[in-house]
């Protein structure tokens, strides 16, 4: 898409008829929970909105949130949409390699300063900045060096968000998020591991939309797709209440779609758009192909114990610290036994 | 670390490892403290037998007494019934029990349990209402009482809370009521709630005692 283009043209020109593009509005406005009203004014700056500069900086990362979003089901308007941002920079997509590839990069933050929209997928080593360089360039300059000038930074993915995977204990590469180095800037933590593409396009919508991040919740999440647990929305939820579970993978429970609650799944702390958004061309998501949530949108979700382990399982330790305690309280009791038996010898020596 | 996190982790570990090492330290104590020689001559030699009836006809009121102790009586069974129902037949508590045990049993649909769980909170407010309100009850009820009351009630209505997703956050509201469930785990061993363990030795010593003395109670 030329740059002097806007989005509605492009999207003419793309096929997309007036009425798919109104349809994609709705879905959006109400994905951000936006009223009706709002339907006309999102479809009006979608249409009319200049491409806005993107550079993308992949971090410690599987390249699973890129997957994501490129894989996602085309071709339709969110990877119409998608395709009409000017993606200056994204070492996994762009043709460009080597110096040449970071020369775009600079030119591109030089000729949007302070308009361009930084996105990070990827945790960032601090431990030792040697684990994950870039044309030389540790992540943490790169990060440093491309936020300063940016409008806001589009967290996408656990480990840009909160850490993920490779903040998990014991941390070798001393991985950090995006907003623990980066603190004047407005983050959006897009997280999910990997993130739900309609909702890194619903945040760049938004954008497009009112010129604005969207409301974020305690996490810096968008509280339009993190504001509701997969508990509340999963459509096994009747059986949680019937008191109906599945015990194993391969159970009568597990067969009839009980309840996934024993087998570990986090749905209940776990805030994400998959139960109504969902995945594979809004087929289905974890919970519906019979394996629990995994959390995998909240922070250190790694480190919360088992997948497979239920949340009231709790860490309680081990039976030999149990047996420990006890111990312990039982040389208590034959201490507390022997001063009661002095003072009460010492008591009747002195009556007598 | 999140408060969830806390109250799963450290907070769990350390309240049953203090449960644990209290519970044994008063059990210990008592049995290796100095007991008192009974040098009356015994009315019975059946103590063993006596003492295992107590905890059976303690179960029930006295018949001379039964007529003015038959409200606390019916009440308290419907509490503590109703209270262990909800504790061991809950999903989720299942679910913890099976993590430390290593085995699980059946348990109530979700709504049953809630609806057990809040018979049993009604009870116990009510319960508690009347020990403040009666005036011999209010002589025999001790700061002891009015502490383990307001950790069960509130470890109760933050259950029910949490169950019932009536709280905007659930994982806010579930780790407040794990810490308060850990609150009474610390707090068992130190106080009347003891019982809890120590109900069925207290009857069996009790019974013992009297039937040496030639009482049948």
């Amino acid at each position: 898409m030329p740059k002097d283009q806007n989005l509605g043209e492009y999207l003419r020109l793309q096929g997309v008829s007036r009425r798919g593009f109104l349809k994609f509005c709705s879905a959006t406005a109400s994905l951000m929970a936006l009223p009706p009203s709002a339907v006309a004014q999102v479809a009006e700056a979608l249409a009319t909105a200049r491409r806005p500069s993107v550079i993308w900086l992949s971090f410690q990362e599987c390249t699973g949130c890129t997957e994501s979003l490129t894989r996602s089901h085309a071709p339709t308007v969110e990877s119409l949409i998608f395709d009409a941002i000017s993606l200056d920079y994204h070492h996994t997509l762009q043709a460009a390699a080597g110096h040449g590839a970071e020369a775009a990069r600079e030119a591109a933050q030089e000729e949007n300063k302070g308009e361009y929209i930084l996105v990070v997928d990827g945790s960032i080593p601090v431990g030792n900045p040697a684990y994950s360089t870039i044309a030389g360039i540790s992540n943490l300059d790169m990060l440093k060096n491309a936020a300063q000038d940016c409008f806001a930074i589009v967290a996408v993915g656990t480990c840009a968000a909160f850490g993920g995977l490779p903040n998990a204990n014991p941390n070798p590469t001393g991985a950090v998020s995006v907003s623990e180095i980066i603190k004047d800037k407005p983050i959006i933590n897009v997280s999910g591991c990997p993130p739900i593409p309609a909702v890194i396009t619903g945040v760049l919508a938004h954008f497009l939309t009112f010129g604005s991040i969207p409301e974020l919740d305690s996490l810096g999440r968008p509280a339009a797709f993190f504001g509701q647990n997969i508990h509340d929305r999963c459509y096994r939820r009747p059986f949680y209440e019937r008191g109906q579970f599945a015990a194993t993978f391969d159970d009568e429970g597990a067969r009839k779609g009980w309840c996934l609650y024993k087998l570990g799944c986090k749905g209940p702390t776990t805030y994400n758009a998959c139960a109504t958004v969902k995945w594979n061309q809004g087929t289905g998501f974890p919970i519906q192909a019979g394996h629990g949530c995994i959390g995998c949108s909240e922070p250190n979700f790694w480190d919360k114990g088992g997948f497979y382990s239920p949340i009231s399982a709790g860490m309680w330790g081990t039976r030999e610290q149990l047996l420990g305690a006890a111990a312990v309280g039982a040389a208590l009791g034959v201490g507390s036994a022997i001063a009661a038996r002095r003072r009460q010898k010492k008591a009747q020596e002195t009556v007598l | 670390m999140t408060l969830l996190d806390f109250a799963l982790g450290p907070g769990l570990k350390w309240s049953l490892l203090i449960m644990i090492a209290g519970l044994t330290w008063r059990v210990v104590g008592v049995f290796l403290g100095r007991w008192r020689r009974d040098l009356s001559r015994p009315r019975s030699e059946a103590v063993v037998q006596g003492g295992l009836r107590t905890i059976i006809t303690r179960s029930a009121p006295a018949r001379e007494l039964e007529k003015n102790i038959r409200f606390q009586h019916i009440t308290g069974y419907i509490w503590h019934i109703g209270f262990f129902a909800t504790v061991l037949l809950f999903e989720p508590h299942i679910a913890f029990f099976e993590s430390v045990l290593g085995f699980a049993w059946p348990g109530l649909p979700s709504h049953l349990a809630l609806v057990v769980a809040a018979i049993t909170l009604a009870v116990l407010v009510m319960l508690t209402l009347r020990r403040m309100i009666h005036p011999v009850m209010r002589m025999i009820t001790s700061t002891d009482d009015y502490v383990s009351l307001i950790i069960i009630i509130s470890a109760m209505v933050t259950g029910i809370m949490a169950s019932t997703h009536m709280f905007p956050r659930y994982e806010t509201i579930l780790a407040v009521h794990i810490l308060n469930v850990e609150l009474l785990f610390i707090w068992i061993p130190f106080s009347k709630l003891g019982h809890l363990f120590f109900w069925l030795l207290s009857r069996y010593r009790i019974g013992s005692y009297f039937e040496r003395k030639g009482v049948k109670a």
